[in-house]
């Protein structure tokens, strides 16, 4: 049996805070998002990037990246975008959404590239 | 032609059994199984359940000659066999939407479920399903927010809830209990849970509690950046009391609170679904008492009719079971519920248990919450069996990790997204668990404390209720 560990978590530790799902994984390499966004696709799902400063990531409402990908399902078309947003904040998370208009719900949501917490 | 009085006693048959009926479409519909006493003929019996849940009693009486009996009777339209079991047999009852009020399960289970469980020329009776008609769904309120509006209250995409019931489940003081709430939501929980038989106790008086978990929420929402909430029980012994409580969550910021729908009652319960309806809050439904009316196979009420019963009366989370876990519960019949819990319309599927078409128009879904002897190993089958829209609740199984409740939280949070993360891969949870897992614990200290932790419990008893299909 491994020995105890202190849970490392505080207000004081930035690392501390998480931004929902995926965000206690390590961050994924691009062929990880390659494959979620083909999951996103394969669930007809429109694509859509949103991007926030970390210190606003609580909110519902972050930066949406142009309009949704409505109906866009060439998975290096929605990697470029990704890679752009990525580009321009490169400071900010950046998160990807399958909206599931069914639903009127994202179906996914995850930050694929990692601003600095605070 | 008028009808005269005839006193005396006739045979229900000749009045209640209708094989030539075909139910129309508003009808409520139910299935019983029957365990008829020897000698009495399955039309007979068929025809008193209906006769005894609707409109008949045992003779004539001349007020029947006031009205059109005809219009307002049940009718028993068809028998069947039961697969494997010549003890009993399946009876068919069509009743018309005029015998219910509007909106009341409490109206349609008192007629359905009442009187006739004791009448003596059944040795057992079983109700095993309901069809409500469209027409009845719609006068009723159902849930107060519904999976969708939950996700985007709590900001949860793309994988199944966390939650975690606080134990020992009595005797802790408010501000301890709010200690092993605060642990847990700082590990990486969405939720943690009182326990169904926390109310208002000596030990912890519920302003306490509310107030101490409160902070807890707060704190760790500040911590780790997410939404958290914690289930306030709020049943009650009157429903003044229980108001009372759900009033004072709201004024604090709570954003879920909870209620258990069978001993608290459906009355109670409708009430309080609309009152969170009316004020934006989310409700956790606990089925206490559940199992004395659904475990056993030839009497009581089955669980997938308890389960439309709460998604008519109200209730945004409901306890489905398992299927891999320390309690009751096979797997197909868990299936057939969970789809009648979620689904806005429902196939008729034998093999799932399921004897008719449900069509729940745009009444909202029901989360399931799977809690009940769970741990990490468990993790691939449940987002296998129950994917995303559900609750994954862990008790033993984040209290009980060697490092305490943070740990146990962050080693469920890692396993859960390792295995959506894997899922969406296109990857087999069920097959492929274990590597799933042990890859992610290389990241993961406290996912791999707690792998070591509970590798070997397993609960493999066979199950008592078994779908009537599978006693072949």
């Amino acid at each position: 049996m491994s020995d105890m560990q202190d849970y490392k978590s505080s207000l004081a530790n930035a690392d501390s805070r998480k931004f929902e799902t995926f965000s206690y994984l390590p961050s994924m390499d691009a062929d990880q998002i390659r494959t979620q966004i083909e999951f996103i696709v394969s669930k007809g799902w429109n694509p859509s990037i949103e991007h926030t400063e970390p210190e606003n990531a609580s909110g519902s409402y972050w930066y949406m990246w142009k309009l949704p990908m409505f109906g866009e399902t060439d998975v290096d078309a929605i990697l470029a975008e990704c890679e752009a947003c990525h580009q321009a904040h490169p400071k900010n998370h950046v998160r990807l959404l399958g909206l599931d208009n069914y639903a009127q719900c994202a179906g996914a949501s995850m930050v694929i590239y990692r601003g600095e917490t605070v | 032609m008028a009808k005269k009085y005839d006193a005396g006693v006739k045979e229900y048959r000749e009045t209640y059994w209708m094989p030539e009926y075909t139910p129309l479409d508003t009808d409520i519909l139910a299935c019983f199984k029957v365990t008829p006493q020897p000698g009495v003929p399955r039309e007979e019996v068929a025809a008193a359940v209906a006769a005894e849940s609707s409109t008949g009693t045992w003779t004539t009486v001349w007020t029947d000659l006031l009205t059109d009996l005809d219009h307002y009777k049940g009718r028993a339209y068809a028998i069947e066999d039961v697969p494997g079991d010549d003890t009993c047999f399946y009876a068919f009852v069509a009743y018309p939407i005029d015998l219910f009020e509007e909106g009341s399960v409490v109206n349609v289970m008192t007629s359905l479920v009442g009187n006739v469980f004791g009448f003596k020329a059944l040795r057992a009776l079983r109700l095993e399903d309901i069809r409500f008609p469209i027409a009845y769904v719609m006068t009723c309120n159902g849930p107060p927010q519904g999976i969708q509006v939950e996700r985007d209250m709590l900001n949860k995409y793309g994988r199944p809830l966390l939650g975690c019931t606080i134990k020992p489940k009595l005797g802790l003081s408010a501000k301890n209990y709010g200690r092993a709430c605060y642990e847990g939501l700082r590990g990486g929980l969405d939720f943690t849970k009182d326990d169904e038989n926390v109310n208002s106790q000596p030990f912890m008086r519920w302003k306490h509690r509310f107030d101490f978990v409160m902070e807890a929420i707060q704190k760790a929402e500040a911590e780790t950046g997410e939404r958290k909430g914690h289930y306030l029980n709020v049943t009650a012994p009157t429903s003044d009391e229980m108001m009372k409580r759900a009033e004072y969550a709201k004024e604090i910021g709570a954003p879920i609170i909870m209620h258990d729908y069978i001993t608290g009652g459906w009355s109670a319960n409708t009430q309080l679904a609309q009152w969170c309806q009316d004020n934006g809050m989310l409700l956790h439904i606990h089925r206490a008492m559940h199992a004395v009316l659904d475990r056993n196979p030839h009497h009581g009420i089955h669980f997938r009719v308890l389960t439309k019963i709460l998604r008519l009366s109200g209730g945004d989370h409901l306890h489905s079971g398992t299927v891999v876990g320390k309690l009751e519960g096979d797997r197909d019949a868990t299936l057939g519920w969970i789809d009648i819990m979620r689904d806005s319309f429902v196939k008729e599927d034998r093999s799932r248990g399921i004897f008719f078409d449900q069509d729940w128009g745009s009444m909202p879904g029901v989360l399931p919450v799977a809690s009940g002897g769970i741990h990490v190993w468990h993790m691939p089958a449940l987002v296998n069996i129950f994917g995303d829209d559900s609750v994954l609740q862990f008790g033993g199984g984040t209290l009980g990790h060697p490092w305490g409740n943070a740990a146990g939280a962050a080693a469920n949070r890692v396993a859960v997204e390792a295995c959506v993360e894997a899922r969406n891969q296109g990857r087999e949870l069920e097959k492929e668990g274990k590597d799933i897992l042990t890859n992610a614990a290389a990241s993961s200290p406290e996912l791999k404390a707690a792998m070591e932790t509970w590798k070997e419990i397993k609960f493999e008893f066979d199950t008592v209720d078994k779908l009537d299909v599978s006693h072949k």
